[in-house]
């Protein structure tokens, strides 16, 4: 998928000759809401003052493709705090009550989809897994950093999934039992072994958190290569595909580029060992002496 | 104007199994789904998958199982396909590398679930969903499937016969979230519907944000009908603040439910005297809310689920995920307190009327997963049925869109010979806001100028051609007006009014003030406007047409909940506390003719193979 901006006139929009008038409209727009923007700035002044309990967040706002919106800022929020809210809770917040165009990904609310990973207060976190009771405030909320900012919170993911696939991340077996009723048994050691690999929830926390990987953008980097070992130490794929994954994960901008940071390893909300998983492929790789380049 | 062989609508666990049948089949099939693959709300199940894959176990007792627990109201040809197809596709999963659970014999484990005789339920910890979705979507990225990801379908493209059953579905219409473009899908043999379930209506719901109807709305205004919506499961065990779900695994393994003082209610208070905590979850919801309405619910509002007697060990083993929820979404550690748990909206059990084959009355539309009704759950659904379902219709539906002949259908669809004409006495019109079809108003709610080239049956392209055009006249409008209402405001009115008046317990008076709530919020959404000018990423623009798709599938539930009076599965009714099989052994269906709902029933169908299913009382 691409990232580009919609010139004004898509060829993809039959209406031929409909030209959107859309700049005037823009600005007008823009000035309703600028006027907006004072009214609930001064309303949530007032709450301030009042009893009730607020939270100031300070989100990062960004549109390309809107004047006043290019020139990257943050805007502040006061959100009323209510017991048990979390990040995510507070942007929704913001988005309903005061501003319908602060945009963010989310949707499960329950660390499963891995869609609302932000860089929040100086690290990476799923906003629905962090509790603002344990931040620091004003909370700042800022797009993953190293990846591209496609609209305030929304990051390009196209990198990381192009990543993820090069490791072919699919389970490719040639022993699967010929009965359709009959299971390809697996011993529980093995299972557990490969457990922590199989919960990567796909959030990008830990590519955004790499050094390596924001310096090189070919590092297949810790999401990929954890999950090349979920399958390399899979014993039912067999021999001769862990070879050919080994010698994957063992090209150039492979697992010899880690450096052994651990801040992968430190953000990923799934408690994945990623930096383990890494040193364990460096050492097989090792074992198996299969040097290639 | 994209084109492909089979389009699949929605890329959760139905949508991608869909897509990879249509696959191996050699159609060209392309994805299209308004999140990312691994995004979708089926990697949110915990629980598990029923098969009957063991000795002492068949997939005839978990048909029976199956027909017992939707009190009647499934259809027996369906249940039966789904039981016996669910081993094999289950096992399917397996060869295909999904990390389920072992046994020391290195099987895959399996455990008791609500309503089951058998222990059934075969899952991978209590993650089953999460790798059950990356499973499949491997498979898809393995075989080199075309997935249009964060493209949000907004319309279907069908012809105009003014009889339904006459109507083709040749493609949709969609948006690049990311761009704003809008684009033509044509699909040059069947479109499938995979849009999950409609939890968004209500707002305590253990469902996605993203889970807001679309797929049910869109079949309903083409004409399709609207099955069981009335049959809504609110599941017993969710965190009060959050609506996360506490898998019924706890259940299952052992955890043990107690009201404020300290009483094991499902026993001590006669709810389920021989289930207990086992008992169908309706059972449970009803039993939970009875003991805080009582005033024995922990601060007033729910009540403990206890597992701590299980075991650090056995509980890391199988249960760990649920530790990790309750942490970080209560607060709560499930290893030294019990866990807070009340009702939360679950599932739904009716949605897009379709026959085993995934098929529905329009042809070339078929519907797959939560927002289908083949009708396999009836009024209540046991846990660990929905994701056999995801598979084996999935696998169905890829492979007749895809031109394989899998025999004729039993279940018929649309108006047959038994159908009867229903009627209910609502306190307004519902349907559609007729303040002149072709006014800009009608347009902001989708509706579609019926004028043009009426009476010629146009070429599938024009039909996509047009249906594109349409799209953009709605989407202009509701880009340029500037002032209104916005749709936040509407979406918590309307998720407040189904969540007091269409909950667990229901009541004549609520459900007529629900329709009109409902009504009320339909007439501001003329008025409705997207603030966001912008083309990119607006989530705004999203919501907003989501909203319109909450408004017909809200309306849908109340108005066969205020039909339905009787008592059955997870439809209660104060004023009748009964099953009334005499008068209700039939299905709900409602169809938008012409704005219009219409509302109208058919008979259950009770026989088998070569057995016929004879309603008993249920008793836990
Ligand atoms: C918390 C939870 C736990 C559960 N646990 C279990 C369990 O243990 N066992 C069990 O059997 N069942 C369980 N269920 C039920 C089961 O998980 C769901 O019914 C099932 O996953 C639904 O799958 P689906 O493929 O139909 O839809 P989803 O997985 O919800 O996927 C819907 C797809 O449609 C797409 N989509 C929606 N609208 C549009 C649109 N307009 N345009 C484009 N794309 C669109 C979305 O992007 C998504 O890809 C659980 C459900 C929940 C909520
Ligand atoms: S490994 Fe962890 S941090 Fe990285 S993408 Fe997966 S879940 Fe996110
Ligand atoms: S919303 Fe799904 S991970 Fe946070």
């Amino acid at each position: 998928m691409s990232t580009h901006v919609p010139q004004e006139q898509d060829e993809s929009n039959v209406d031929a000759g409909e030209s959107r008038p859309r700049s005037s409209h823009q600005d007008r727009r823009l000035q309703d809401k600028a006027d907006r923007a004072e009214r609930n700035k001064q309303e949530s002044e007032e709450r301030a003052g009042e009893d009730e309990e607020t939270v100031e967040i300070k989100v990062f706002r960004y549109d390309p493709e809107v004047e006043g919106k290019q020139e990257p800022r943050f805007d502040t929020f006061q959100v009323p705090f209510e017991k048990g809210m979390t990040v995510l809770d507070t942007v929704m917040y913001a988005r309903d009550h005061y501003d319908s165009s602060l945009t963010f990904r989310h949707s499960c609310r329950q660390a499963i989809c891995g869609s609302d990973a932000f860089f929040i207060n100086g690290r990476q976190r799923l906003g629905c897994q962090t509790q603002i009771a344990e931040l620091d405030t004003p909370v700042r909320i800022e797009p993953l950093p190293h990846q591209e900012v496609v609209k305030d919170l929304v990051v390009d993911m196209d990198s990381f999934y192009e990543q993820m696939e090069a490791v072919e991340p699919y389970f490719q077996t040639n022993e699967a039992p010929d009965d359709e009723l009959a299971e390809q048994r697996q011993n529980r050691e093995n299972r557990e072994k490969i457990k922590m690999g199989t919960r990567c929830i796909w959030c990008a926390s830990c590519m955004s958190s790499c050094n390596i990987a924001a310096g090189d953008d070919q590092y297949l980097g810790p999401a990929p290569i954890s999950m090349a070992y979920r399958f390399a130490m899979d014993e039912r794929e067999g021999e001769d595909m862990q070879d050919h994954r080994l010698r994957i994960i063992e090209q150039e901008h492979g697992v010899w580029r880690c450096q052994t940071q651990f801040s992968c390893t430190n953000v990923c909300p799934k408690d994945i060992p990623l930096t383990e998983h890494i040193q364990e492929l460096k050492r097989e790789a090792v074992k198996k002496n299969l040097k290639f380049w | 104007m994209h084109e492909h062989d089979v389009l699949v609508v929605g890329a959760g666990g139905a949508g991608l199994r869909a897509a990879i049948a249509a696959h191996e089949e050699g159609a060209d099939v392309a994805l299209v789904t308004k999140l990312h693959p691994v995004r979708s709300h089926t990697g949110a199940a915990e629980g598990g998958i029923n098969a009957a894959l063991r000795d002492g176990d068949s997939w005839e007792d978990h048909a029976y199982d199956t027909m017992k627990g939707s009190d009647y109201l499934g259809d027996a040809p369906a249940i039966e396909t789904l039981c016996q197809d669910s081993p094999k596709e289950t096992i399917q999963l397996e060869h295909w590398g999904m990390p389920f659970s072992r046994e020391e014999d290195g099987r895959v484990s399996q455990r008791p679930f609500g309503g089951l005789s058998f222990p059934r339920t075969t899952y991978a910890g209590a993650e089953t969903g999460h790798h059950l979705l990356h499973t499949l979507y491997q498979q898809v990225v393995k075989r080199g499937i075309t997935v249009y990801d964060e493209w949000y379908v907004s319309r279907l493209a069908v012809t105009e016969d003014p009889d339904p059953e006459k109507r083709e579905c040749h493609g949709v219409v969609a948006f690049d979230v990311q761009t704003g473009e809008v684009a033509g899908f044509r699909a040059r043999n069947g479109v499938i519907l995979a849009t999950g379930g409609p939890g968004q209506v209500f707002d305590h719901t253990t469902n996605a944000v993203s889970n807001t109807g679309d797929g049910p709305a869109m079949a309903y205004r083409a004409g399709v009908p609207m099955e069981d919506m009335e049959f809504i499961q609110f599941h017993p065990t969710t965190l009060p603040s959050t609506g996360v779900l506490i898998s019924e695994g706890v259940r299952g393994e052992g955890g043990i439910l107690y009201n404020e003082k300290g009483e094991r209610f499902m026993f001590e208070h006669g709810y389920a005297s021989n289930s207990g905590e086992l008992a169908s979850r309706d059972v449970v919801a009803r039993a939970e809310l009875t003991e805080v309405n009582e005033g024995r619910g922990v601060d007033d509002e729910y009540v403990h689920l206890d597992m701590r007697h299980l075991g650090e060990e056995r509980i890391i083993d199988r249960l760990e995920n649920i530790l990790h929820l309750a942490g970080d979404f209560e607060g709560v550690d499930g290893l030294v307190e019990p866990m807070p748990v009340k009702p939360g909206q679950h599932y739904a059990m009716g949605g897009i009327e379709t026959d085993e084959n995934g098929e529905t009355l329009v042809s070339g539309l078929y519907a797959v997963g939560e927002c289908a009704c083949v009708s396999v759950h009836g009024s209540n659904r046991l846990g660990g049925n929905a994701l056999p379902e995801l598979i084996v219709f999935g696998a169905r539906a890829g492979r007749h869109a895809s031109g394989t002949d899998l025999g004729e259908a039993i279940i018929e669809t649309g108006k047959t010979e038994d159908t009867e004409i229903g009627e209910v006495d609502t306190p307004v019109a519902p349907g559609a806001i007729h303040a002149g079809d072709t006014d800009e108003d009608a347009v902001a709610d989708g509706g579609d100028p019926r004028s043009e080239g009426a009476g010629v049956i146009p070429e599938p392209n024009e039909v996509v051609e047009r249906a594109l055009k349409a799209e953009n006249r709605r989407i202009d409008h509701l880009m340029e007006k500037d002032e209104g209402i916005q749709q936040a405001e509407l979406r918590e009115k309307l998720q407040k009014t189904m969540t007091r008046n269409v909950n667990v317990f229901r009541t004549e008076e609520g459900l007529k003030q629900a329709l009109r709530d409902i009504r009320e919020v339909r007439e501001q959404y003329q008025d409705v406007y997207v603030d966001d000018p912008s083309r990119t990423f607006n989530t705004d623009l999203q919501q907003t047409i989501e909203m319109r798709n909450l408004i017909d599938t809200a309306e849908a539930i109340t108005l066969g909940a205020l039909a339905r009076d009787e008592f059955r599965g997870a439809h209660w009714r104060q004023e009748y506390q009964e099953r009334r099989d005499e008068k209700w052994l039939k299905h709900t269906l409602l169809s938008w003719n012409n704005g219009t709902p219409e509302l109208w029933y058919k008979p259950v169908i009770l026989e088998g193979e070569d057995k016929t299913y004879e309603p008993k009382i249920r008793s836990y």
